[in-house]
């Protein structure tokens, strides 16, 4: 037993490491990212042989780790909330299939978007499969909830899906570890055919997981997770779930709450202990992170005309994460707060580093808008998407990963001609192949820019699958060799680039364009390292 | 003994550093700790913020209410006043007076400073220079910390043997540096406040 100082992130991957993992699947994604990067720096997880390698997008992280479960062992796939919708299709399917060795899937919300698209809650992923969910409201419940939840997973032969928020994952504080277990020896299911869902198996199988949905809601209700806390102000009960136990306990600093908390850390929810509280409460008020579900769930299945309050009556802001504050106006208490902002404040969004690659892309990029209608340029996401803002201001979408190139393919099919496409070598080999194949097959007259900068840089610098890969796969898709051009994204051949860029927009068909200059920041941390090297 | 701490400045300035030296401390004191910390977008060169909270009792919530923190301590002058709604009537504010100019729309230095000036309770320091001085201008967030010394309820030996832990593996100069920088900052608040 120790104490550490872990992340919230951190502390999951303490937790796997000690609960008997073999292996973690991810694509880096905020706030995720570190869950994954903490067991590759394990020296424990070097010396167990467990497999922590960075996979190619959130889809292959699933299926992956769904593989290792059907061999037996513990498996972990982490990835952020709108990676869950890349590995929708293999996580629904896996509540179909059923797991062997234990399997959690660790999604990351974002409510407040602070580095995301959306804040979509991934609870609803869960309860559209079926499956339990964890939801940690601390560092050492997320530590403890992992040993737990692959003894869940490997009870009821079921994944399970762990919720976290951006500020669970990114905020520190003391974990208590436990003894580590072994990893599972490989077995196999028993049953020939768990894993194949042709139709007639996958409805005994569908059968079997809506059976054991009552066991779900039993394991919910005696969940150490699942807390209720008495109090002898009934006019009111309070039913909270993950950080915003904490922004309650926040407004009562004496420590007595006068209200019935409900505690809520594991789905589907508790219905005996929501009745319990429906049944001396006058109302209730439901506080959680993200979209009202426990909100809309209860006001749907008590069937009994029960006062809910929470984020769809106002009572709570409908969107952005919680806070002590908006806890507080909620619960009718005072609110606070301290000295106003000047008015001199201006805003510092963040920005292309100096030095680095896509400014210089896009300073060549620039020059050619006046071929493209309107000078319009689908993108994507990385850190290239700042081109968005000031000074750039060169593209024109960011939708999800891989999107430039089929929406400007679409474009293209519209008649917006030539149409062009900006993406990063990671995003491409994320989700951005078979949109180039598309546009192949069609000879589409779209012009991708890969900007290779050979890293994940926006996530802090992973290592990218396209390194050393991007021309060969290009021309394996089959575009002409002829229409792959690489440049160097430098000032002093600005000239050039521009002249390349232009001619093939002019090309009526599919062009790949690849500006090629490592992030200025992974060069940075390679070169310090290797400087420390040699001193040492 | 109790304190909320909000760390503030731009993405890459070390916030995080100055969060590691205090955390490492109140561990070593038995205090508890909750740390919220800004990773991804904001990183690259944007404004970031970390709620630091330390204390003998256990901690609830992560972040500070606002209105509740009692200290603000900031590496650049502007981004010490983004988060004022969170200081106390009591409370702090500690900055750097160096700009980090990198939007088009840096209000005048003047205007931002005299702007801490009118907050009761501040300290405003060169911590560039200063830190140039120690050494390099990389440790001006450590000289910032030796600042806010006075304020965190910690004896300054524990901050030093932590600023001695948290830089060990970058060697020993790294290390000595890091602690002329927090000595110049301590030394600074000790001869301009009474």
């Amino acid at each position: 037993m120790q104490k550490l100082l872990l992340l919230g992130d951190e502390a999951i991957a303490q937790g796997a490491l000690d609960a008997g993992l073999s292996g973690i699947y991810a694509y880096p994604g905020t706030p995720s990212t570190e869950i994954t990067e903490f067991v590759q720096k394990s020296k424990f997880a070097r010396e167990n042989n467990i497999h922590c390698q960075w996979s190619s997008n959130e889809k292959t992280a699933m299926e992956t780790a769904l593989g290792m479960s059907y061999a037996g062992k513990r498996a972990m796939v982490c990835m952020k909330h709108v990676g869950l919708n890349v590995a929708a299709d293999p996580f629904i399917n896996s509540a179909i299939t059923g797991a062997n060795g234990g399997l959690i899937v660790v999604a990351a919300d974002d409510p407040s978007m602070h580095s995301s698209q959306n804040e979509q809650d991934s609870r609803f992923f869960g309860k559209f499969a079926l499956i339990p969910i964890l939801e940690p409201s601390n560092q050492q419940e997320a530590y403890d909830m992992v040993h737990y939840g692959f003894d869940l997973s490997e009870k009821y032969l079921v994944p399970v899906l762990m919720r976290i928020t951006t500020r669970m994952a990114h905020s520190r504080a003391g974990v208590v570890t436990r003894e580590v277990r072994n990893q599972n020896e490989m077995h196999l299911p028993s049953d020939l055919q768990q894993f194949v869902l042709l139709p007639s198996i996958a409805r005994k199988r569908y059968k079997k997981l809506l059976n054991n949905q009552p066991r779900f809601i039993e394991a919910s209700e005696n969940s150490p997770f699942n807390t209720y806390f008495d109090g002898s102000d009934k006019s009111m009960g309070l039913i909270v779930c993950g950080l915003a136990q904490n922004y309650l306990r926040e407004n009562y600093p004496e420590g007595e709450i006068p209200h019935p908390v409900l505690k809520i850390g594991q789905y589907p929810l508790p219905r005996k202990l929501i009745e319990k509280m429906a049944d001396v409460c006058d109302e209730i008020l439901v506080i959680e992170d993200g979209y009202p579900l426990i909100e809309e769930l209860i006001k749907g299945y008590l069937g009994r005309g029960l006062k809910v309050k929470g984020r769809l009556d106002g009572t709570i802001p409908r969107e952005g994460e919680l806070n002590p504050n908006i806890v507080a106006v909620a619960l009718g208490l005072e609110d606070t707060c301290g000295l106003p902002v000047p008015d001199l404040m201006v805003s510092r969004p963040p920005s292309l580093c100096a030095g680095c690659p896509h400014i210089d892309s896009y300073n060549a990029l620039q020059e050619t808008l006046d071929i493209l209608p309107e000078g319009r340029v689908f993108s994507d996401i990385g850190c290239y998407t700042l081109g968005a803002l000031k000074p750039y201001e060169a593209i024109n979408s960011c939708v999800d990963m891989g999107a430039s190139i089929t929406m400007a393919k679409g474009a293209a099919d519209a008649g917006m001609i030539p149409s062009a496409a900006v993406i990063g070598d990671s995003t491409f080999t994320h989700s951005g192949m078979t949109g180039l194949l598309d546009a192949v097959h069609e000879k589409s007259p779209i012009t991708v820019l890969i900007l290779d900068n050979a890293t994940t840089a926006m996530t802090g610098g992973q290592e990218s699958h396209a390194a050393g890969r991007l021309e060969d796969i290009c021309k394996g898709l089959g575009v002409e060799e002829e229409h792959v051009r690489v440049l160097r994204p430098l000032r002093k051949y600005h000239e050039e680039n521009v002249r390349i860029i232009k001619e093939e927009l002019a090309y009526h068909g599919v062009s790949v364009i690849i500006p090629r200059r490592e992030c200025i920041v992974t060069i940075d941390k390679r070169m310090r390292e290797k400087f420390k090297k040699k001193k040492a | 003994m109790k304190k909320d701490i909000i760390l503030a400045g731009v993405g890459g300035q070390g916030i995080l550093s100055i969060a590691a030296v205090i955390g490492y401390a109140a561990l070593e004191e038995g205090m508890y700790l909750k740390q919220s910390e800004v990773h991804g977008m904001s990183q690259r060169g944007g404004d970031v913020m970390s709620n630091l909270r330390i204390s003998h009792e256990e901690i609830a919530s992560d972040l500070i209410p606002f209105g509740k923190a009692d200290l603000i301590i900031a590496v650049e002058p502007l981004e010490s006043l983004r988060y004022l709604p969170y200081l106390s009537n009591e409370g702090w504010l500690i900055s750097a007076s160096k700009p980090l100019e990198n939007i088009p729309n840096y209000p005048e230095i003047e205007v931002v400073l005299d702007a801490i000036r009118g907050i009761p309770h501040h300290i405003i320091l060169d911590a560039d220079v200063m830190a140039k001085d120690a050494g390099s201008a990389k440790a001006s967030n450590i000289v910032v910390l030796g600042a806010a010394s006075l304020f965190l309820g910690m004896e300054f030996s524990k901050l030093e043997a932590a600023v001695n832990y948290i830089f060990n593996g970058k060697g020993e100069d790294i290390v000595n540096l890091n602690l002329r920088a927090l000595r110049a900052g301590k030394e600074f608040v000790d001869h301009n406040q009474e």
